[in-house]
């Protein structure tokens, strides 16, 4: 294969997955006039936010070989801590976000230790942390809702539109916004920088980057630090949305986030993914939930078909792979 | 003694090698027959004919005075060979019995298994040999030479007549060599023909009938074990013509020593190791396999740390915990494996060239100057004459030889300038193997200490201006550039006690 052949080939899984999107919508569309309108539009995107957040967060770690199970209960973790500072001890909003967000690098760091120095295989670290930060939910808050009530502008953060202020005929979420930025940072932190670098090179063969003399421990504890603090992010969304912190929420989200990384053709195995191909594997995850809604097809069917979606999105792209070999 | 297998003109290519060129071997009921050759010399590949794996080209086997095929190893098992590979292969989790009737277990009906015939069967197999030995523990507990002893008894299990070992002593201490011995000696007694692969003359003398020399895929000759010094089968060992050249070695006595290590030990493994490598030298390293080189290549890299001992870059007393402490020091290493230890081969030119070097070329919030990896990628692949169309090609799809050239890049681009070259040129073809010769020349003219490993004698003639001979784990000694092959050997087989004998 040259190297044309080989850039093909990376474009093609995005346009797979892209095409599949267009139909979708196209498909919907065609389906039901009321699918195709601007707060439709905007619904979806707006439940795209919180997934679309974990999942980017997700594909770094992915990215690195590793898998992380504890980010839908990490993430109510940081949204019952951001409400503990915020409605409990009255804290400024500002510091309440900063919490959440640390809280969630402080996991991810906890997660990245155990698999890069205990050697704790990633699957198994992670669902003890998954189960821990759950329980911790629950005892923080003594199984009870902290809602934001008192916090002014908490809504805001994820309900507001800053785009619509400027911009009157496209109310774009700031939810929506948060995780184009979110996904444009570390995209480029991927693309761009030495951490993002060393991401792939972990993935690609974590070994022979040791033998390079990189410190891979420091570096992989940093990846899953930072997609904590990504977890963080997609805390404050959840909480903000609910205007509240749930702790019973949570559980599952890990595999939605998962099921988005893979659709969007990042490889479990490591050492290749794209942000771009999360953020559409995220998408297609929430037009189809939201199209079949409008469909009037129940929520339980809604389930096996992401499901298929999911064994189809892998199995066209491991065919795609095997004809490119 | 009858004859229990002739191999006649046995012929082998694979793409590129002749493997064996019309090969004889004959094996007699109830001896032990030795097959010596250095790495390389065909010993496995015939012996892959003989069990199946493999299938010759041209020649034939004879079982009993009649001709057989074996397109299979099922086949060359219902013909009684038996092969007892130098890697166990044997299921860890399952018990002794279970082992041996793997694939054969007896049966009830309604499928289920007949444990107790499989306990049984096994207990009378272990009784054959006069071992004790558990048919119910988990093999996955027992030390090495237990295992092997599981091994033959399965072997044996096919009702196997010719066994096959390649080198069982090879993970073996000296009393489990010696239990070994005793029961090789009575299969041969109840008249089993055993083929025995080993590379230490004590051995060979100790147990063997008759010796069996192979060089560079040829037949040299067959001569009686007992009345045949150990110098006449070294000689026959590596007879071979010194066509190639051999290393001038330059004047060396005003240079700084680059790197000494002082009594490293790492438990069984490197044992109270000292030498020295100065910049501008190149030192050889010889031994066969197992001898404990590469093992030493990793503890100085740190990759496995040592237990013991010091090492010193410059002068300075370096603590050596990991590659990255190693790295730090300037020592870089290129594996055996370049594919699993050395390179993303997913990932690009530049990337692997800059995979040490990234945060040198990041900065303050970690951002890469890609245009200047870009400029620095393009001058090694200049300098060194890296054949790729550029410097964002995907490196699984270069050639070994520019691989490896990219691995010393990504070295001299770390400033490192005591490279350990671990078989430098292990699956790199003719043309590209004399370029890299000639680059390791060039890098110790300019002052960079080199350390080569090397299972091929020639090419560690060729390069070193020293040459280090390991052998079980132990320097044996140091000899001066141009050494004969005979000298090397000697070191390379002498292990401890073998003078007593």
């Amino acid at each position: 294969m040259t190297e044309k052949q080989a850039l093909r080939g990376g474009a093609q899984q995005k346009l797979l997955a892209f095409a599949s999107l267009i139909v979708l919508v196209i498909g919907f569309s065609l389906a039901s006039p009321r699918f195709f309108q601007v707060d439709n539009i905007m619904s979806i995107l707006q439940a795209t936010s919180v997934n679309g957040v974990l999942a980017v967060g997700v594909t770094m770690i992915i990215i690195t070989g590793g898998i992380d199970l504890s980010i839908g209960t990490l993430m109510t973790f940081c949204a019952v801590m951001t409400g503990v500072v915020l409605t409990w001890l009255g804290m400024p909003l500002l510091l309440g976000v900063a919490t959440g967000m640390a809280t969630g690098a402080l996991c991810g760091l906890i997660s990245g230790t155990l698999v890069a120095k205990a050697k704790i295989p990633p699957f198994i670290a992670t669902l003890g942390m998954m189960l821990i930060l759950k329980g911790l939910s629950l005892i923080v808050t003594g199984t009870k809702p902290i809602y934001f009530n008192d916090t002014e502008g908490y809504t805001e953060i994820s309900q507001g539109s800053l785009v619509g202020k400027l911009i009157p005929q496209f109310p774009l979420p700031n939810g929506v916004l948060i995780l184009f930025i979110v996904a444009g940072v570390i995209a480029w932190v991927l693309g761009r920088t030495v951490l993002g670098r060393y991401t792939f090179a972990l993935g690609s063969n974590e070994e022979a980057v040791r033998l390079s003399g990189v410190n891979t421990d420091r570096w992989k504890m940093s990846i899953y630090a930072l997609a904590g603090a990504i977890c963080g992010i997609a805390g404050i969304l959840m909480s903000s949305r609910l205007n509240s912190a749930q702790p019973a929420l949570g559980l599952g989200y890990e595999l939605e986030a998962i099921a988005a990384v893979v659709i969007g053709g990042t490889s479990l195995s490591g050492g290749r993914g794209t942000i771009t191909g999360t953020l559409i594997g995220a998408l297609i995850m929430s037009v189809l939930t939201n199209g079949l809604r409008v469909l009037s097809v129940a929520p339980e069917w809604q389930t096996v078909v992401t499901g298929f979606i999911i064994i189809v999105a892998v199995y066209a792209d491991q065919l795609r792979r095997r004809t490119a070999d | 003694m009858t004859e229990l297998v002739r191999m006649e003109g046995i012929d082998k290519r694979f793409p590129g090698v002749h493997a064996l060129k019309s090969v004889d071997f004959d094996l007699r009921a109830g001896e032990v027959h030795a097959l010596m050759g250095e790495n390389g010399a065909g010993k496995s590949t015939l012996m892959k004919i003989l069990s199946g794996v493999y299938h010759a080209d041209e020649g034939r086997v004879l079982i009993d005075g009649a001709e057989v095929a074996l397109p299979t190893p099922k086949a060359a098992q219902d013909l009684g060979i038996g092969i007892i590979h130098q890697e166990l292969a044997l299921m860890r989790d399952l018990t002794v019995a279970q082992n041996i009737w793997i694939g054969r277990e007896p049966r009830l009906s309604f499928g289920r298994l007949d444990e107790a015939k499989l306990n049984t069967d096994a207990a009378a197999i272990f009784e054959a040999m006069h071992i004790r030995m558990d048919p119910r523990a988990t093999v996955g507990g027992m030390t090495i030479a237990r295992q092997q002893m599981v091994e033959i008894a399965k072997a044996l299990s096919y009702r196997s007549r010719v066994l096959i070992m390649d080198e069982p002593t090879a993970a073996l201490n000296d009393a489990e060599i010696a239990e070994l011995f005793a029961i090789i000696r009575k299969l041969k007694a109840e008249g089993v023909g055993i083929i025995y692969i080993s590379h230490k003359m004590d051995e060979i003398k100790r147990i063997s009938d008759r010796v069996t020399v192979m060089r560079d895929g040829a037949y040299v000759g067959t001569v009686e074990a007992a009345d045949t010094p150990i110098s006449k089968i070294i000689s026959m060992m590596v007879g071979r013509e010194l066509s190639d050249e051999i290393a001038s070695v330059p004047d060396l006595s005003a240079a700084e020593t680059a790197l000494e290590v002082d009594h490293l030990s790492r438990g069984h493994e490197l044992r109270d190791i000292s030498f020295s490598v100065k910049c501008g030298e190149i030192l050889g390293f010889a031994g066969l396999m197992g001898a404990g080189r590469t093992e030493l290549a990793r503890a100085i890299f740190g990759a496995e740390p040592a237990d013991q001992g010091e090492i010193r870059v410059h002068g300075k007393p370096v603590q050596i915990r990991s590659p990255s402490d190693a790295v730090d020091a300037g020592i870089g290493y290129l594996s055996e494996d370049r594919k699993q230890f050395g390179l993303a081969l997913g990932m690009d030119v530049r990337a692997n060239i800059a995979m040490a070097s990234l945060p040198r070329y990041a900065d303050r919030i970690g951002r890469i100057d890609e245009p200047e990896l870009g400029r620095i990628a393009r001058r090694y692949i200049e300098t060194l004459t890296i054949r790729t169309p550029g410097d964002r090609q995907e490196l699984r799809l270069l050639s070994g030889g520019n691989q490896q050239k990219v691995v010393i890049a990504k070295w001299l681009l770390r400033d490192c300038d005591i490279l350990i070259f671990d078989e430098p040129t292990r699956g790199i073809d003719v043309g590209a193997k004399a370029e890299i010769y000639r680059l390791m020349g060039e890098l110790a003219a300019s002052g960079k200490a080199i350390i080569v490993i090397s299972s091929e004698l020639p090419e560690v003639l060729r390069l070193s201006h020293r040459i280090a001979v390991m052998c079980e784990g132990r320097l044996t000694g140091i000899l001066p550039g141009g050494a004969s092959q005979e000298d090397i050997m000697a070191l390379a087989t002498k292990r401890e006690g073998l003078a007593a004998e």
